[in-house]
């Protein structure tokens, strides 16, 4: 059953069209993934579902309920949560903190403490950093308070944005460790990776995003097979 | 072994950080070298001590006449205010007593400025934006409530109830200057949130103008006596020293106030929110925060801190006047800048420190050197005091200690 349903949208920045009619969907419950070049379009994908940009034309709907027309702090309640590019931490707010603005949504105090305790079982070292600025923690940490953080909300669809960028290559398993484990736990995952061998192991199905218009859908598995593929975004010859 | 690196990375940071902070105050206007800093910080000890040394000389090179003369300038103050101490005290015109009534005077004045300060420093942590027409904001409480407390004193309420009066005042105050805050945002501000900087700013001013000007259309252009309160004459004895009782109320109040606005920001969830929508608005809206429910409730907050401060500042000097918020204005906006712009404690502390300044600072520094009259000159002090912390530590009092703080 499909979930997110992106349908032919067009973004601009000005004068700049920076996606060109992306049509995409994520089933419930899967991991798809959209990876993409450098400047292929991908955060532009997420911003304009998260709302944070308006598309000019095309439509984004959830569970059929057209999400364009909503603001972004209205899309977060409605279960389209992003963890953004950069992982974005409050520097100047304690980790905990910081994850309670991710339960801003959220006005029933149990579900917020039992969303807390699900993200500390997820991440430990979050619980024994929970009073530390955010800005004091490592990359790493920060990756994982930003996933925590998104978690918070409880959402029906988490957007994720290059999740692995600039982290250590035992960082980076961790996280894709959580990505697994978030899978089975039945989340909903849209992954936006340039990390293509990572995002294509954990994803069933995915998206090749090239200046703006998708040129590639098809099986995770078939995927790693493509010839274009394995020349432009595995590396292999 | 993750732990490690762990450790390092923050410290590595840290050092990063400081010599960028440290360096960009004193050459402003150098982004390259601050740049090259930034890019050459490194993990070797020795490649940092030895660049140290480099940044010392770099430093060195960069003094310019303008920078000695304006040290000059700090010495010679501080020489002054030395000298100037040590003459008054050795004269001996003053009394423990005069000293103890300056320091309550300048609490109260202080808080005063400190309530108003909070709405600058929030508004301008939200916004990044100097709201001028806050003086105007903090004008419009007391002299609303002017009306309030004429009737209930010409009916005799105010002699015969006259906590719930003070009370009703305060409300009524608070409830004006709030609703001022919340329509200059919703209709001069909002609609140019993404035009450049200086046009909010150039709006904000001709708000303060609008706003003298409506109150001075409608009401005149003289005083208006507000009435005593009979209840905070006199004054209470503390030990050998003798306190006003309108003047403990004013520090009181203003007390209370700011206990409970700082606890609203540290401990709530719209406090908290405020803060994030400070420091990052895109993300704090992907949050679901609505970014512009906060930024009302900050002028809420501001506007509730103004208006209280006003009904303060009208029973301490006993009179409104459409022009009365411009001087305490641009006082409170010297503390949010003293304690370093959009940091909370910062606007308090700047405020009580200015107000004591104030109040202490003719007497103390300015009477030993013979100085005539030495209290019409309280203003200059204040506006000197802006300038020598803008040139010497544009941070303010706290801005570095947070800076430490968040590296
Ligand atoms: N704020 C912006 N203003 C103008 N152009 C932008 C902006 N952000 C991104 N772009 C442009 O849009 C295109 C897609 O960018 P982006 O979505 O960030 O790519 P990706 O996330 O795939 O690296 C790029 O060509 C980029 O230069
Ligand atoms: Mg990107």
């Amino acid at each position: 059953m499909v979930l997110l349903e992106i349908e032919n949208v067009h973004t601009y920045y000005g004068h700049i069209h920076a996606l060109k009619g992306v049509s995409l969907d994520v089933e419930r419950g899967e991991i798809v993934t959209l990876i993409g070049a450098n400047g292929a379009g991908k955060s532009t994908m997420l911003k304009t579902t998260s709302g944070l940009l308006k598309p000019r034309l095309g439509s984004i709907r959830l569970e059929g309920e057209e999400l364009t027309r909503y603001r972004p702090h209205e899309i977060v309640a409605k279960g389209v949560v992003q963890v953004p590019e950069g992982r974005r931490i409050f520097g100047r707010l304690t980790v905990r903190e910081n994850l309670e603005m991710g339960a801003f949504a959220i006005t029933d105090r149990h579900q917020i403490e039992s969303n807390l305790e699900r993200v500390f079982n997820l991440f430990p070292r979050l619980r024994e950093r929970q009073k530390q600025l955010g800005g004091t923690l490592s990359g790493g940490e920060q990756q994982m308070l930003a996933t925590g953080r998104a978690l918070m909300a409880n959402p029906s669809v988490l957007l994720m944005d290059e999740p692995s960028m600039g982290l250590a290559p035992v960082l980076v398993d961790i996280i894709f460790a959580t990505i697994r484990q978030l899978h089975a736990d039945g989340t909903t995952i849209l992954l936006v990776e340039q990390n293509a061998r990572m995002a294509l192991q954990v994803a069933s199905r995915g998206y090749v995003l090239q200046s703006g218009s998708i040129v590639l859908r098809d099986k995770a598995e078939s995927l790693r097979q493509n010839e274009m593929v394995r020349k432009a975004y595995l590396g292999e010859t | 072994m993750k732990g490690q690196s762990f450790g390092k990375g923050e410290r590595e940071s840290g050092n990063e950080d400081k010599s960028f902070k440290i360096l960009n105050r004193w050459s402003p206007i150098s982004p390259p070298l601050s740049q090259f800093l930034r890019v050459t910080s490194s993990r070797d000890e020795e490649r940092v001590r030895r660049k140290g040394i480099f940044m010392m000389k770099r430093w060195l090179e960069r003094i310019t006449p303008t920078d000695v003369f304006m040290w000059m300038i700090g010495g010679a103050i501080l020489l002054m205010i030395f000298w100037g101490s040590t003459a008054t005290l050795a004269a001996g015109t003053y009394t423990a007593h005069h000293w103890f009534d300056f320091i309550i005077f300048g609490l109260a004045q202080g808080s005063i400025y400190a309530l108003i300060a909070m709405g600058y420093t929030m508004v301008y942590g939200i916004l990044r934006m100097i709201n001028f027409a806050h003086s105007e904001v903090f004008m419009c409480g007391p002299y609303t409530a002017y009306f309030v407390a004429a009737a209930f004193y010409s009916s005799g309420f105010l002699d015969q109830y006259p906590m719930i009066s003070l009370v009703i005042i305060f409300l009524v105050s608070m409830a004006t200057s709030t609703m001022v805050a919340v329509l200059l945002e919703r209709i001069a501000y909002r609609p140019l949130r993404a035009a450049p900087r200086l046009i909010p700013l150039i709006t904000a001013i001709g708000a303060s103008f609008f706003l003298q000007y409506t109150i001075r259309g409608l009401y005149g252009s003289g005083f208006q006596a507000y009435p005593v309160v009979k209840v905070l004459e006199g004054e209470w004895a503390l030990g050998e020293f003798r306190i006003l009782k309108f003047q403990a109320l004013v520090i009181v109040a203003a007390a209370i106030l700011m206990a409970a606005l700082y606890s609203f920001v540290q401990r709530t969830r719209l406090g908290k929110a405020i803060r994030a929508v400070s420091e990052d608005k895109e993300t704090s809206s992907l949050m679901g925060i609505d970014i512009d429910r906060m930024i009302v409730t900050t002028f809420i907050i501001g506007g509730m801190a103004a208006g209280a401060a006003g009904v303060l500042y009208a029973l301490m000097f006993k009179q409104v006047h459409f022009f009365m918020g411009f001087i305490p204005g641009i006082k409170a906006f010297t503390a949010a800048v003293l304690g370093g712009i959009g940091n909370i404690p910062g606007a308090m502390l700047g405020g009580i420190f200015l107000g004591l300044v104030e109040s202490v600072g003719p007497s103390l520094f300015l009477d030993g050197l013979g100085i005539v009259a030495p209290y019409q000159l309280k203003d200059a002090i204040a506006f000197t005091m802006l300038v020598l912390v803008l040139i010497f530590r544009p941070t303010g009092i706290l801005g570095e200690r947070l800076a430490v703080k968040k590296a």
